[in-house]
Formats: structure tokens, C-alpha cells, sequence
């Protein structure tokens, strides 16, 4: 049973949030594909199952608001709106990457749709979407700031430090810990004080809500009520989305050393594209024609991001030596 | 180092001249902020008359308070990985931050912040964005002698070992981190506007004995000095004394001393440890064809073994002699003065040394 949501979401985001999380799945399943197949190489964490919290967080966000991310991170990316061309090419290595395949995919950024990088050092992103958003408060523009972190990173000091600073400063923070029960392959049981990620938001002086992160509307409701709070100047929200991932933590980590088959399928029949399309067909809110014209247009973009990625030059090698040190001050 | 035009000229201290280029900048430019731990102090007192308790724990940042109000100078809670990392998303977002780290033993709480983030931004993001921070961060020991006439007590009083420490070859150590030592209020002054007009990640190394001591002649108006460049800061020809921040004044005293025993010795300030002024030291060296290099850090991976390491590699052919460092003990340092007087290195040391080089 679907629970009733209290808002609606226009047809527009209701077509735009399937779009992106449809294209996080097949731009995900496809680079799996082809990291397996040997290139391209470098380590890759898969978001597949966890689309709905990144697409109901960012469907709440404003183009110009700010997200920080994870390792886990192109579903955050894509649902920011990163072009996937750029994506697929940076964790290529390519010159055309996002980062002019300075980073790789555990580095991918975009500044100019307000992403500001994938980072591996669990947690540390967390404090610049804290910095972020204390720009926003000097500089007076309005601008919120939403932090993905895991449910590992919320045993790390740095998430503790910044959510007491956006508290005390009252920033423009939604931090939101995508629980997927694994830190690496190390379950939750075993990392987690006191039995809830969200709870330890009343320390903090802050509300916390936690939601079913395989529902996309849930995501997107407790996300819409947090940005507004953070907008009007009230401070940060703690979003703890329920989740799973469906691959190992990286392309070469079997998940069946850590986990059962059984508790893997049981996540997978609570699929959130699954879920979404029964929802809007039943409800009548979206019509299958809807759905098929966004796979279609999905397979076609991930395939040129493919090409494009394949067919892009690599960096030229002088660019080791470029960009250490930003331009001379005047 | 010679300014570049008239203004008028005050004696300040060292610290004196850190806070009027904050104060100067923090004017020009409202997107300069400074944070750190008790930048004011008393944050939130006013309705009982209280402001600026502190002022910085060194009271470089006395009066910015008063001066910018709580939305520029913030006073953080003890939560270093989250003020440096606020700082990191700040400059990438649009602001220049200041950020005080109380002292460098403490950088350890936000090393990965410095090193793993701000240093790295840049370049891993293919330069679509600049880190425009300044880190300033107080090091070193208690300084001076260790003095048996009353003037300094004999049992202790310094800070042990851990707020003591140098430190700075970490830093100079990653790519991507401009790394300066001011040595005098002047250089202070020049040194940390540059750092806040330059458009990376820089950090200013303050030594805490030079704070109040280091007195000297400062213009009134904003100037810059080069970051990557070395000062000769005393001519010679007989022999090179490299110092590194207060180093630099253990140098000019040992330089002092040599003359008057007919050794005519340079001394060159190295300013910036990343990047290092290598030329710099080169010229002096074809000139004086010895080298002492004096540096306040512990000798493993240090600066002075860089430095020494890169002489031999491109100046050997210009040396009467081999080089030499003299650093600070391969120890922890020691609490009790009489044990911290024999830590860092002296001037006798490295006249010492330089009498064995040049042969006197």
C-alpha cells in the first residue's frame, strides 16, 4: 500500500524525476557492463537501488542550490543535472570529462549546476556543503545546500562537527545520510551506536525525519519541507532515507560475503523505479506513452555518452603539471 | 624586500602587522571572512558589555570584531575538521576565508582538510575552480635563550610537546599548498595580504615568540610581497645562513657575531617553503660558496634537507664545502626551559658550524 502524500507533484517533475532516476539505472547498469568488460578502469561505486533519494532530495532543490556527495556519487551528479556525456568521459579519463580527467569517478564535479564534487574521504564533503551554505548567509543569495553522506560517514567526527556548526549558525544545510546498512561490508548492527541515524539530530538542535528512501514521493516531501525551513533562515533538517544498494560497495566487491541472497531480493521487490511506475500509471498521473518516450530518450543519451567517452582524446600529458596552483593574483 | 612607494611608516609588532592586513583587506573586499576559535571570544556577551575577550589567541585578530561584526569574524566551536572544511566549501563557493588554526600541533584534527581537500581541489577538478583560503597558523617554541638571570624562569614554562611544534615540511610536502614563514612585522604584513589576494590555498606560518616581540618598521598603506620568493635580509660573501621564520633572526645574530670575527656572512630569508625560491638560494650560494641552513623543524623529510638536498643537486659545483643544517632536536620538545633552550637551534650553534666551514 502507497501511503497518501499531502503535496502533489506537478506532471513536470513527476516526468522529470522518472527521467532522472531512469537515467541513473541504465547509466549505471551500462558502466557496470563496461567495467567488467576492462575499461574503463579505476574504482566505481554503483548507485543503482538508491535513485530515489537522490532524485526526491535535488526534484526539492532549486538549479542554483548547492549538493556535496560521496564516493557513491554519479546518482547525485545526474540528478543535479551534470551532463552525462561529461560524467561517462571523466571516468573515462578523458580530456573532455568533467574534470578534464583529472578526477575520475570518484572526483566528478560541476560547478556550474551548483555540484560541488564527488569525495571519497568519507564524510569530508558533508563540511563543504557547511561552507557552502555559510556562503549563501555572508553573501545574503538564498542559496541552500543539501549533503549526502552514508550511513558509514555517520559515525564520522566531521558530520558531527558540521551539523553542530550549521545548527549553532542556523545555515542552510538539509543533511541527508543515505542509509544503505552497509559501511563497506561492514553492517550496520556493528558500526551504529544507540540503534538510530536520525535521532542523533535532537542533539544537534535540529529536526530529523526519516523516510522510505525507496519512495521517491517520501523523499521528495520531507526534502521540499526542509528546504523551505533552510531558505527561511531556520537552519539545517536531517533527512535519514532508508535504502539499499543493490551492487557490492565497489565493481569487484561480491555483497554475498557480507550479506544473504534472500535479505538482496527482498530489497530489490521494493524497487524505486518499480514502485514509481506502478504508482503513476495506477494513479493515473503519468500514461505509459509518458514512461516509454523517457526510456527511449534515456538509452539513447547514456549510448552517445558511451560514444562520446570512447571517442574523446585523452589528456595530453603536459597536463600533469597543470593547474597545481590556481592563476597569479594581480 | 623594498617597498614600492612612500607611505608612512609606523613601528609595530609582528602581530600588529598581521591584524592591520587582515583589516585592510577585510575593507576592500566584504568577501573576506575570518573564523577560527576565539577570533573575538566573549561571542554573544554584548548585553553584558563583553566583546573580544580574546582577540585571537595570539591577539593578532584583536578589533576585527568590533570593526566587521559577527557575520565576517566567527568564532567557531573546538571542531577543527568542520571549521576547515566550512572554509574549503566556502572558497569554492565564493568567499575568501581566513581561517586561524590555534596552533599547528593541532593540525592533526584537520589535516585531511588542508591536504586531501583544499590543496587538491583545484587540480582534481580540472581547474574549474579556485580555493582562494588563507590557513594562518601560529607554530613554534617558546623562543630565546634559556636565560639563569631571573628573566625567564628556569623550572619550565614553555609549552611542551604538544603546542610547540614547527611542523610546516608537512604542509610544504603537498602539491598544491603555497607555504610562507613571515620572519618580521614586515614581511608579515606583505605576506598575509598576498595570501589573501592569491587565488589558492595558502598557509601563513606565524611563530608564536615573534607575536609581540618582533618589532619593526611598517608602511601605513596595503602592499604585497612575492609568494615563492626568498629576501636576502643581510649581504655577504664569506658564507650563506639560510634561516626559515624565526630562524631567520637566529641567522642575522649569528651573522652578527661572524663579523666580528672577519666572517662575512649572507643571510637569506626563505619566506616561502612552497614554492621554494630555489634560485634564490643558488645565486647566494655561487656568491658565498658555503651553506648552513637553519630551521626550527625536527631534521627527518625537512626543509632544511630539502633545501640541502636540492643544493647538491644543482649547486655542487659552486661549494667549498659541504652543506649543512642545523634543526631542532630529532625529539619531541621538552617541557622543563632548560631542556627547550637545547631544542631549537641557536645562534652559537651555527657560528659553530660556520667557523668549521669557512675554516676559522
Amino acid at each position: 500500500m502507497i501511503p497518501e502524500t499531502k503535496k502533489a507533484m506537478s506532471r513536470d517533475q513527476l516526468l522529470w524525476v522518472y527521467q532522472r532516476m531512469t537515467l541513473i539505472r541504465i547509466f549505471e547498469e551500462r558502466l557496470k557492463k563496461l567495467v567488467e568488460s576492462g575499461v574503463p578502469t579505476g574504482p566505481v561505486h554503483l548507485y543503482v537501488g538508491e535513485e530515489a533519494v537522490a532524485v526526491g532530495i535535488c526534484a526539492a532543490l532549486d538549479y542554483s542550490d548547492w549538493i556535496s556527495s560521496t564516493h557513491r556519487g554519479h546518482g547525485h551528479c545526474i540528478a543535479k543535472g551534470v551532463d552525462v556525456r561529461k560524467m561517462m568521459a571523466e571516468i573515462f579519463g578523458k580530456s573532455t570529462g568533467t574534470n578534464r580527467g583529472k578526477g575520475g569517478s570518484m572526483h566528478i564535479t560541476d560547478f556550474q549546476v551548483g555540484m560541488l564534487g564527488v569525495n571519497p574521504i568519507v564524510g569530508m564533503g558533508v563540511t563543504h556543503a557547511v561552507g557552502a551554505a555559510l556562503t549563501s548567509k555572508v553573501l545574503g543569495n538564498g542559496r541552500v545546500a543539501a549533503a549526502f553522506f552514508g550511513d558509514g560517514a555517520a559515525n564520522f567526527g566531521a558530520i558531527h562537527e558540521a551539523m553542530n556548526l550549521a545548527s549553532i549558525w542556523k545555515l542552510a544545510v538539509v543533511f541527508v545520510c543515505e542509509n544503505n546498512l552497509y559501511a563497506d561490508a561492514t553492517p550496520i548492527e556493528f558500526t551504529l551506536a544507540g540503534g538510530s541515524i536520525v535521532n542523533r539530530a535532537a542533539a544537534y538542535g535540529m529536526p530529523g525525519v526519516r523516510v522510505d528512501g525507496q519512495d521517491v514521493f517520501e523523499v521528495w516531501e520531507a526534502a521540499d519541507s526542509a528546504v523551505s525551513r533552510a531558505r527561511a533562515g531556520q537552519g539545517p533538517t536531517l533527512i535519514e532515507c532508508a535504502t539499499y544498494r543493490y551492487y557490492g560497495h565497489h565493481q569487484s566487491d561480491n555483497p554475498l560475503r557480507y550479506r544473504s541472497a534472500e535479505e538482496e531480493e527482498a530489497a530489490r521487490l521494493r524497487d524505486c523505479i518499480v514502485s514509481f511506475r506502478a504508482r503513476v500509471l495506477t494513479e493515473g498521473l503519468l500514461n505509459i506513452s509518458d514512461l516509454e518516450t523517457i526510456d527511449a530518450e534515456n538509452q539513447r543519451l547514456v549510448q552517445e555518452a558511451v560514444e562520446f567517452a570512447k571517442s574523446s582524446p585523452l589528456p595530453e600529458p603536459t597536463e600533469l603539471y597543470s593547474d597545481v596552483y590556481g592563476p597569479d593574483f594581480s | 624586500m623594498t617597498m614600492k612607494k612612500q607611505t608612512p611608516v609606523r613601528e609595530l609588532t609582528f602581530s600588529q602587522a598581521v591584524n592591520e592586513a587582515i583589516r585592510q583587506e577585510m575593507r576592500r573586499d566584504p568577501t573576506i571572512i575570518i573564523l577560527g576559535e576565539d577570533i573575538a571570544g566573549a561571542a554573544g556577551r554584548a548585553h553584558l558589555g563583553l566583546a573580544e575577550a580574546w582577540g585571537g589567541p595570539l591577539r593578532a585578530t584583536r578589533g576585527l570584531f568590533s570593526e566587521f561584526g559577527p557575520e565576517r569574524v566567527l568564532d567557531t566551536p573546538i571542531s577543527e575538521m568542520a571549521f576547515m572544511g566550512a572554509a574549503v566549501g566556502a572558497a569554492m563557493t565564493g568567499l575568501r576565508p581566513i581561517v586561524e588554526l590555534m596552533f599547528v600541533d593541532l593540525i592533526g584534527c584537520c589535516y585531511d582538510q588542508i591536504m586531501n581537500q583544499a590543496a587538491k581541489m583545484h587540480y582534481m577538478m580540472g581547474g574549474q575552480i579556485q580555493v582562494p583560503m588563507v590557513i594562518r597558523i601560529p607554530y613554534g617554541t617558546h623562543g630565546g635563550p634559556y636565560d639563569t638571570s631571573g628573566g625567564r624562569p628556569g623550572y619550565g614554562g614553555g609549552a611542551a610537546a604538544q603546542h610547540s611544534q614547527t611542523l610546516y615540511s608537512v604542509l610544504a610536502h603537498i602539491p598544491g599548498l603555497k607555504v610562507v614563514v613571515p620572519s618580521s612585522a614586515y614581511s608579515a604584513k606583505g605576506l598575509t595580504i598576498s595570501a589573501i589576494r592569491d587565488n589558492g590555498p595558502v598557509v601563513v606560518m606565524e611563530h608564536k615568540a615573534l607575536g609581540s616581540a618582533a618589532k619593526g618598521y611598517v608602511p601605513e598603506d596595503p602592499y604585497t610581497l612575492p609568494l615563492g620568493r626568498a629576501a636576502v635580509a643581510r649581504c655577504g660573501k664569506d658564507i650563506t645562513l639560510c634561516g626559515i621564520g624565526r630562524m631567520t633572526l637566529v641567522c642575522l645574530e649569528a651573522a652578527d657575531k661572524l663579523a666580528g670575527e672577519g666572517i662575512d656572512a649572507e643571510v637569506l630569508d626563505v619566506l616561502s617553503l612552497a614554492p621554494l625560491d630555489e634560485s634564490a638560494v643558488l645565486e647566494s650560494i655561487k656568491r658565498t660558496r658555503r651553506l648552513i641552513v637553519v630551521d626550527e623543524d625536527t631534521p627527518t623529510a625537512s626543509m632544511a634537507r630539502d633545501i640541502a638536498a636540492r643544493v647538491a643537486d644543482k649547486g655542487f659545483d659552486w661549494l667549498d664545502a659541504p652543506v649543512k643544517t642545523i634543526t631542532s632536536a630529532n625529539t619531541p620538545v621538552p617541557f622543563a626551559s632548560v631542556l627547550e633552550a637545547n631544542y631549537a637551534p641557536r645562534a652559537d650553534q651555527v657560528t659553530a658550524v660556520a667557523y668549521e666551514l669557512v675554516g676559522k
